[in-house]
């Protein structure tokens, strides 16, 4: 189990929270209560045998943006998929409200018979919104992400950065308070990758939501998160908890902070170290 | 809500759709290479066939034996300018047809509810699945004489030989089809308590529009043939250009037999092309794949 320092809040509020093996129960109810989202000893194995996540656990709360990073087929979309309730957890507990989670995958995953706007709506369709709300929220997400002008046009003439904008906004329109990110930005140019991450930082400065996000880039990693975890090889266990001390709103210009080069260099350190 | 970073995005519009004005100029100039490669090659093939024809009409048969093979300016002029004979061809094919288009339509809505239903169900599926393929095996030619003994020989009978050999493409086809959505598209829908329903009507359905497609072509050609079988077997009841081939055939009427099949064939092609068309009305504008799987 991590150790959890002082860290800073958005609006400059700090908070401090220590969580140790043997605290006491009744803080450990405080935690579960106070977060968004929360995994306490998760594993998964799956059927095949393969164990995919030994004694994973940690929170996010509001206004906190978590990443995790790891080497590849160590068990991170298996966690997003048990935060999700998309697969079922063979052992401990996750605590998250399910209702309206925001889930964007690495894939834009947009069906391609609809256009821009109608693919914004699925999600209030689905969860029964009014036409007029849901045209609302589709046409505020759409604006959010910078395609406006593009709502007719069918995925098949949308470039993928442009695509994963839209996945995006699509699950903007819930105004979910609980954001799961699965390398949403692997498959796209580095530049595209670098605006995206500034408008997903903008985003999260204004929702304000708990923000889990995996990614095997560490800038991007150290550039959106308040905090960084590392995962070790299969099965995934988190080896490595860091702090990001930098304050939000941040600026594009970070990437060149000598701090934040320090941090980059320990972070893919400790990455180096999970592969083994 | 507002725009968080409204300059970068102003600059990236046009950015993005400039290449794509160009693209567009582009396709349209190599679409019309394309229609030109496309259209050259088969008109030339066609004219060396005419030319070969005439060959064996006048240069091969003797005169006796012309019959056999009359040239195409004769079997123009009996078969489709000659206007009693004209009449009975299209009255024939007119027949037919009505046959094709009636057991089509039973084909479509009864293959693509069987195909729904194996989708939802995977039991029914297993229990059906194998008599789909026991019908798809079925020689048409065996079953005929059993329609005819059990129905007779009326239009009717001919609707059942047609949609014997017109439903397996479209169960086959829907239900490859339902299987088709992407397992992220299933799990946005998990995700969000999408009811049965709403995932049939908002996903599988829609993402088996493309090879629903494909089956329909198949089987709207399947349909004139299973039509055009049933009432040259039949020979007899309402008279369909399956009669009058076999008719102008044994008469030894060679520019009928020769106008009578250019027209069958004419409209296997026209109902293949008409629903080439429909599809790309339906989905061209979302669907950049082929015309679907190849029969
Ligand atoms: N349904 C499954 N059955 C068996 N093994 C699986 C299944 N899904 C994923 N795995 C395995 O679990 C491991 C973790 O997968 P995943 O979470 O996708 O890794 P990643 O960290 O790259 O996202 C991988 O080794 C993968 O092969
Ligand atoms: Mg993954």
């Amino acid at each position: 189990m991590s150790l959890w320092s002082t860290f800073s809040l958005p609006n400059g509020l700090t908070t401090v929270r220590a969580v140790t093996k043997f605290g006491r129960p009744s803080d450990e109810e405080d935690l579960r209560v106070a977060a968004a989202l929360s995994f306490r000893d998760i594993s998964m194995t799956f059927p095949d045998g393969t164990e995919a996540l030994r004694d994973v656990s940690f929170s996010v709360d509001r206004g906190e943006f978590v990443t995790i990073v790891g080497p590849s087929g160590c068990g991170k979309s298996t966690l997003l998929k048990i935060a999700s309730g998309l697969l079922a957890n063979t052992g401990g507990t996750v605590e998250v409200d399910r209702e309206r989670i925001g889930y964007v995958f690495q894939d834009a995953t947009l069906l391609p018979w609809r256009t821009v706007q109608q693919n914004v709506e699925l999600l209030c369709e689905l969860h029964g919104f009014d036409p007029a709300d849901r045209r609302r929220l589709a046409t505020d997400a759409i604006e959010l992400v910078g395609l406006r002008g593009f709502e007719n046009h069918y995925p098949k003439s949308l470039s993928g950065g442009m695509k994963m904008r839209v996945s995006l906004a699509r699950t903007l329109t819930l105004e979910p308070p609980v954001f799961l990110f699965d390398e949403p930005f692997g498959a796209v140019d580095e530049i595209t990758r670098a605006r995206l991450n500034e408008e997903t930082l903008n985003l999260f400065e204004r929702e304000q939501f708990a923000g889990l996000f995996i990614t095997h880039s560490i800038s991007e990693a150290v550039f959106l998160s308040t905090r960084v975890h590392v995962m070790s090889a299969r099965p995934g266990r988190l080896v490595a908890t860091y702090e990001i001390p930098f304050e939000y709103p941040r600026k594009p210009e970070l990437r060149f902070d000598p701090e934040f080069a320090r941090i980059s260099g320990e972070v893919a350190a400790s990455l180096e170290g999970a592969h083994t | 809500m507002s725009m968080p970073d409204t300059s970068s995005h102003d600059s990236q519009v046009p950015d993005m759709t400039e290449p794509l004005a160009a693209a567009d100029k582009l396709r349209k100039q190599s679409v019309q290479r394309g229609v030109a490669a496309t259209v050259v090659p088969p008109i030339f093939f066609g004219v060396l066939l005419v030319g070969v024809w005439y060959l064996v009409s006048y240069g091969i048969l003797e005169e006796r034996q012309r019959f056999l093979l009359e040239p195409p300016h004769a079997v123009l002029t009996e078969g489709f300018l000659n206007g009693a004979n004209l009449a009975e061809i299209l009255g024939g094919l007119w027949s037919s047809t009505k046959v094709a288009l009636i057991g089509l339509s039973v084909s479509i809505v009864l293959g693509m509810s069987l195909a729904v239903a194996m989708s939802q169900t995977k039991l029914i599926e297993r229990a059906v699945f194998p008599y789909a393929v026991t019908l798809q095996a079925i020689p048409i030619l065996a079953i005929v004489p059993l329609i005819q003994f059990w129905f007779g020989t009326g239009q009717f009978s001919r609707v059942i030989v047609c949609v014997i050999i017109s439903l397996f493409p479209i169960i086959v086809n829907t239900l490859f089809g339902l299987q088709s959505a992407e397992r992220g598209h299933h799990d946005l829908f998990t995700l969000h308590h999408a009811s049965r329903w709403t995932r049939l009507t908002k996903l599988t359905f829609p993402a088996a529009t493309p090879a629903i497609f494909a089956g329909l072509r198949i089987s709207a050609g399947l349909s004139v043939i299973g039509a055009i079988v049933g009432d040259f077997f039949f020979g007899r009841g309402e008279v369909g250009i399956g009669q009058l081939l076999q008719k102008y055939a044994n008469r030894l009427l060679g520019e009928q037999l020769l106008a009578a099949i250019v027209m069958s064939s004419a409209l296997g092609v026209g109902v293949f092309l008409f629903f080439g068309w429909l599809q790309n009305r339906a989905i061209g504008k979302w669907y950049d794949g082929g015309g679907g799987a190849p029969t």
